[in-house]
């Protein structure tokens, strides 16, 4: 009898299964019917997981973006922009389900992807030349993705690992009082050991080879709460500058053992993606003096946080609950959904207000030009540099300032504005190109013909 | 009533040695067959064959592979999905350097390459059993994440250690459109399958079998157990090398060492034991439930239109998953297999109940 | 004797090779002496803490032969629960809130997991305790939230130089860390007494020893393991309330389990002096490995980076397991047909 009840339950459990799964589909088609002049914009997210303290602030300033461009201005042109969040946890397998996922979604499919993860990058990357759907990666993603004859689909808009790699060489090598002053200094490198960390050895290794400074590579493990041995290393090798190259919970841990191996913060230098409140906030005053890049946004309020306090917060409509509002993260999810709606807005000039598909974005995204008085005119006054993008250069200027932890918050180095040397990074970007495309055997796009 | 096999005489050593002996199952597996072959293609969205069906094919080699380890032979490893990168990078590094080769003996070259791995990793299993071994074979899991993040020469001087590949040709044919892909892992799973079956009757399975259930008397009838457990070890990784090319070749594409993590090595642990323990169904099923169960689980909220964040969804998925496992080892600790069994001996008498 | 030494030879060999590896970078001079002693502490502190995880895999694998792959899920579990406890009242007191809620943890996996699954094979269980992992990453990140929390303390992060005039540069220890050996230390003093000499520390060594025996006794199994599971999620506790405060609580804490797991195979599944030696052995042989041995590895091959003390730990234990099959301090099992 027992055994009899065991198995009623379990059919049970697969008839409620079943149920679902049929009402489910059943909403959904429903759904559909609804959509008429609707822009579907993907958001792959991650709230939870080790990365969840920098993917939660994020992903609230891009969404928040988004609902006030629908709160605010009625949509872009009058299409109304729709959404749907997709968890990736940071893991590539999930990155790529969710991409799969929310491609089709919409009248037209998806925008534009931001995967906000360069596993996940790399994985959707060939993916994109079937679907024909961008993938934005700014400021991260593959720095060979630059040239735009063959990554057809890839925008590191504003810049790649290898600028910022090139940026802080530079960057140190003032300091010391001239990029010749390097020979013989020691360099460390202390990277997430996943695609996102590797991305910029290649870069300073052939700075190295120029200025003659040693790069010792330390990589440090997923999730990276195990960083004892690096700082050890550390502690033997006294390096003259420790680069950072960190995400999620391993940034913190990486400052607080430097703190606890006694390496002076002053000397360490982030990526722009190790410069934000959870990375330091967590070492407490320890953080006090750690420097990092700025991309784009800084920290702070300007005016579009005005109108999203207006339009969203004020109604009840944020996301979230409201974390990082303001803070390094959240700017820099705001600035990623703003590009990505301008990107549309100025496809619409050529392809008619109607919701578009990703191929006509993508003309958007090459003929983007936001100068300084477009800056002005949507809030971002101080939060970003201008940007233009070609068909052939998909990555537009980069530019990027250092800003220091005071142990309250993050204070911008007036004057210090660096830009990468295009000299050294643009053959190395031609040569990884041209690699991928014989690996892949991809027919490159001729751009002067496109135009004409 | 329709599934009775009385009436059905062996009258020949063929019939007797027949995969399915019974007629109703070798209808329901030619159904089954044409149904996957000829109406799969036609009414599936590419969605479901990229993020259900495809995987699914895949990882079910996977699981077979695995089960002929722990299941048959009673081996546990908790470090497979390092034999499925040493079959990925295996086949990657093949189609590198010999381009000539085709794809079919490339991936058998892969598979070998897994197996000879499988087997050094198999060693300990001579002097450490149960769960001792499970936590040691931690070590190839760990060595080999680390080998293909380091050794620069098996990514190619890839500079972000992450590797591409190009379509998949075989005999002219580019196997790059979801449904292509779903039909070339089919027609793969199938021979798989075919070979399992053979070897697990066979006089090695039964030598596996024998070991799992007391080696120790195994040996005393004879069966050496550096044999048994090495090759189930060989052919375990064989499996699972296979798989792991077509997961880095026909799944993924662009993988980094990452992509064959501990979670993917638990996650087929999981399959094999929900499935079933020493069940080729087993891991069939096991396969489809830890495949299309988180996928399923992250959705039934939007679908449902229950506005939920996706923080809390994903939470929600995570604790649903776990306490469905263990919901299923109470209910029934030898897998999704023994309730078809079951639903199998039911049908027997249905309608009538004895 | 003699016959002793025959039967641990390979065992010796071992031990006399990794000592001879401990001590080399030493007298070849490869590193200063003060340097030395600092990566010997930096291992020992880390050492600590892997015990302590190993510990609570060791107790629950004695009492009630589950392999408790959750031990890591426990410890992000108690530590987010201290710590957003702490938020509101004193830190003493959220430790004592935390406790109750491992207790009442443990109360609710034997019943819920543990009494239906009674009998079933050991990986069946084994499985079941990374469902029950599953179950409460969720379920700790739904109530806890999954943003980096704070536990304070209350010591200096700042290091301080000692030994000044022994070693060259003296030698950077953290306050910190000596209070997390001292806790640990006090913690398996006092498990030692409570299995020694109370009684149900006594019954519960029954227990382990044979549960058929121990219950035809009178002991009841049920609430031993209970017990058991109590004691586990103390430890776990502990151990995330240490770790907490050196790293920040996160989700990332629960995959510290998988550190612990070299220490159990090296210690033995059931020992728990087994569990604190094997935890400093591996603390120590990692970070003298990724230090010492790691760069001259990745010179010889053009590795990209080291990074080896992931696998090292489990290859040492590999090591250990094939010349000693039953751990360090495992007892010896004889198979009989």
């Amino acid at each position: 009898m027992k055994q009899t009840a065991k198995y009623a339950m379990l059919a049970a459990s697969f008839a409620v299964a079943a149920a679902f799964g049929s009402t489910a589909a059943l909403a959904q088609a429903k759904k559909v019917d609804a959509q008429a002049k609707e822009q579907f914009f993907p958001v792959l997210s991650y709230r939870t997981g080790a990365y969840a303290p920098n993917g939660i602030p994020f992903a609230n300033g891009y969404v928040d973006y988004l609902k006030l461009v629908n709160a605010r201005d009625g949509g872009i042109g009058g299409v109304k922009i729709t959404w749907e969040e997709c968890e990736t946890g940071y893991a590539t397998d999930r990155g790529v389900e969710c991409y799969e996922r929310l491609k089709g979604k919409g009248p037209t499919g998806a925008t534009a992807f931001h995967p906000l993860s360069t596993g996940i990058t790399f994985a959707v990357t060939d993916k994109a030349f079937v679907d024909k759907i961008p993938i934005i990666t700014f400021g991260y993603g593959r720095a060979d993705s630059v040239d735009g004859t063959v990554f057809g689909w890839n925008f590191p808009l504003g810049g790649t690992y290898w600028d910022a790699a090139d940026m802080l060489v530079q960057h140190v090598g003032k300091k010391e009082g001239g990029l010749d002053k390097l020979k013989g200094k020691k360099i460390a490198l202390v990277y997430h050991d996943s695609p996102y960390g590797k991305e910029p050895i290649a870069l300073l290794q052939e700075r190295a080879k120029m200025h003659g400074y040693d790069l010792l590579l330390l990589p440090v493990t997923h999730p990276g709460v195990e960083q004892k041995a690096t700082w050890l290393q550390i502690r033997q090798q006294r390096p003259d500058y420790v680069f950072l190259w960190g995400w999620g919970v391993m940034n913190s841990t990486s400052i607080k053992e430097a703190v606890a191996t006694g390496y002076p913060r002053e000397k360490m230098y982030g990526v722009w993606w190790s410069g934000a409140e959870p990375d330091v906030t967590p070492a407490g005053d320890g953080a006090k003096g750690y420097s990092a890049l700025t991309f784009l946004a800084p920290a702070g309020t300007g005016a579009v946080h005005k109108d999203i306090l207006k339009h969203v917060h004020d109604k009840g409509q944020a996301t979230g609950n409201k974390e990082g509002f303001g803070e390094v993260l959240y700017n820099r999810g705001m600035v990623g959904a703003m590009m990505t709606v301008e990107a549309v807005k100025r496809a619409q000039i050529k392809y008619g207000k109607k919701p578009l598909k990703g191929e006509e974005v993508r003309w958007g995204l090459e003929n983007l030009a936001i100068d300084n008085a477009a800056i002005k005119k949507l809030g971002f006054d101080g939060f970003m540099t201008p940007i233009s993008t070609s068909c052939v250069d998909h990555r537009g200027d980069s530019e990027a300032g250092i800003h220091t932890w005071d142990g309250k918050q993050w204070v911008i180095e007036k004057g210090t504005k660096l830009v990468a040397d295009s000299q050294i990074i643009k053959p190395m970007i031609r040569a990884s190109a041209e690699k991928y495309a014989a690996e892949k055997k991809i027919v490159k796009r001729d751009c002067a013909k496109e135009a004409g | 009533m329709f599934y009775r096999e009385n009436g059905q005489f062996k009258s020949s050593y063929g019939s007797d040695q027949q995969m399915l002996p019974i007629l109703q199952d070798r209808a329901f597996m030619f159904g089954l067959l044409a149904f996957a072959f000829l109406v799969v293609p036609f009414v599936v969205r590419d969605y479901v064959f990229l993020s259900l069906l495809i995987p699914f094919l895949i990882l079910a080699v996977a699981a077979l592979g695995l089960n002929l380890l722990v299941g048959y032979c009673g081996q546990i490893s908790l470090g497979h999905a390092a034999f499925m990168a040493v079959g990925a990078y295996a086949a990657y590094n093949l189609v590198l350097r010999v381009p000539q080769l085709n794809f079919l003996v490339v991936l058998v070259l892969a598979g070998l390459i897994a197996a000879a791995v499988g087997v050094l990793f198999g060693i300990p299993s001579l002097r450490i059993k149960g769960l001792y071994l499970g936590v040691a074979t931690l070590a190839a899991q760990f060595f080999m994440d680390w080998v293909f993040a380091r050794v620069k020469w098996f990514t190619n001087y890839a500079h972000s250690g992450s590797v591409q590949t190009a379509p998949l040709e075989l005999f002219g044919w580019t196997v790059d459109s979801p449904v292509e892909k779903y039909l070339f892992l089919l027609c793969v799973l199938i021979v798989f399958t075919i070979v399992a079956n053979n070897l697990v009757r066979g006089h090695i399975g039964r030598a596996w079998m024998a070991t799992r259930d007391m080696d120790v008397a195994a040996e005393v009838i004879g069966i050496r157990p550096v044999y048994a457990k090495l090759t189930a070890f060989a052919i375990s990784s064989f499996y699972v090398g296979v798989a792991g090319a077509l997961w880095g070749f026909v799944h993924l594409g662009s993988w980094e060492p990452l992509a064959f993590n501990l979670t993917l090595s638990l996650n087929l642990l999981f399959m094999v034991i929900i499935g079933g323990l020493g069940s080729l169904l087993g891991s069939y099923f096991g396969a489809a439930f830890i495949v299309v169960l988180p996928i399923v689980l992250n959705q039934v909220p939007a679908w449902l239109g229950v506005p939920i964040s996706t923080a809390m969804a994903s939470h929600l998925e995570f604790m649903i998953f776990g306490a469905l496992i263990v919901f299923f080892l109470i209910v029934e600790p030898h897998g999704l297999a023994r309730l078809w069994a079951i639903g199998k001996e039911k049908m027997r008498l249905w309608p009538f109940p004895h | 004797m003699k016959n002793m030494i025959g039967k641990e030879g390979p065992f010796l060999a071992l031990c006399a090779v990794l000592l001879i590896g401990l001590v080399l970078p030493l007298a070849t001079g490869a590193s200063a002496p003060g340097f030395y002693v600092e990566v010997l502490l930096g291992g020992l502190m880390a050492g600590v803490l892997y015990s302590l995880v190993a510990l609570g895999f060791a107790l629950i694998f004695k009492a009630s032969g589950v392999f408790n792959f959750a031990q890591g899920a426990m410890v992000l579990f108690a530590a987010l629960a201290v710590a957003r406890v702490a938020e509101r009242i004193p830190l003493w007191a959220a430790i004592v809130v935390g406790i109750g809620i491992m207790i009442a943890l443990a109360w609710l996996i034997e019943r819920l997991v543990l009494r239906p699954l009674v009998n079933q094979e050991p990986i069946a269980l084994f499985m079941a305790t990374l469902g029950l992992t599953f179950f409460l990453d969720g379920f700790g990140q739904t109530v806890w939230g999954s943003d980096i929390y704070k536990i304070e303390l209350g010591i200096a992060k700042e290091p301080v130089m000692v030994l000044q005039s022994i070693f060259q540069g003296g030698i950077l220890v953290n306050k910190e860390d000596f209070m997390a050996a001292l806790v640990a230390a006090a913690l398996v003093a006092s498990l030692a007494l409570f299995f020694q000499k109370t009684s149900t520390g006594r019954a519960l060594r029954a227990v382990a020893d044979d549960h058929q025996a121990a219950q035809s006794i009178g002991i009841p199994l049920n609430r031993m393991w209970v017990i058991v599971w109590s004691v586990a999620g103390i430890v776990a506790l502990v151990a995330g309330v240490i770790w907490g405060s050196k790293l920040g609580v996160q989700f990332s804490l629960s995959l510290v389990a998988l550190k612990a797991l070299p220490v159990v195979i090296l210690g033995g599944f059931t020992s728990v002096p087994g569990a604190i030696v094997g935890g400093l052995i591996i603390g120590v042989g990692e970070k003298m490995a990724e230090v010492f041995l790691g760069p001259p590895l990745v010179k010889a091959f053009d590795l990209a980076g080291g990074g080896i003390e992931n696998w090292f730990a489990f290859m040492l234990a590999l090591m250990f397991l094939l010349v000693r099959p039953q751990g360090l301090f495992g007892e010896k099992h004889i198979d009989r047909v």
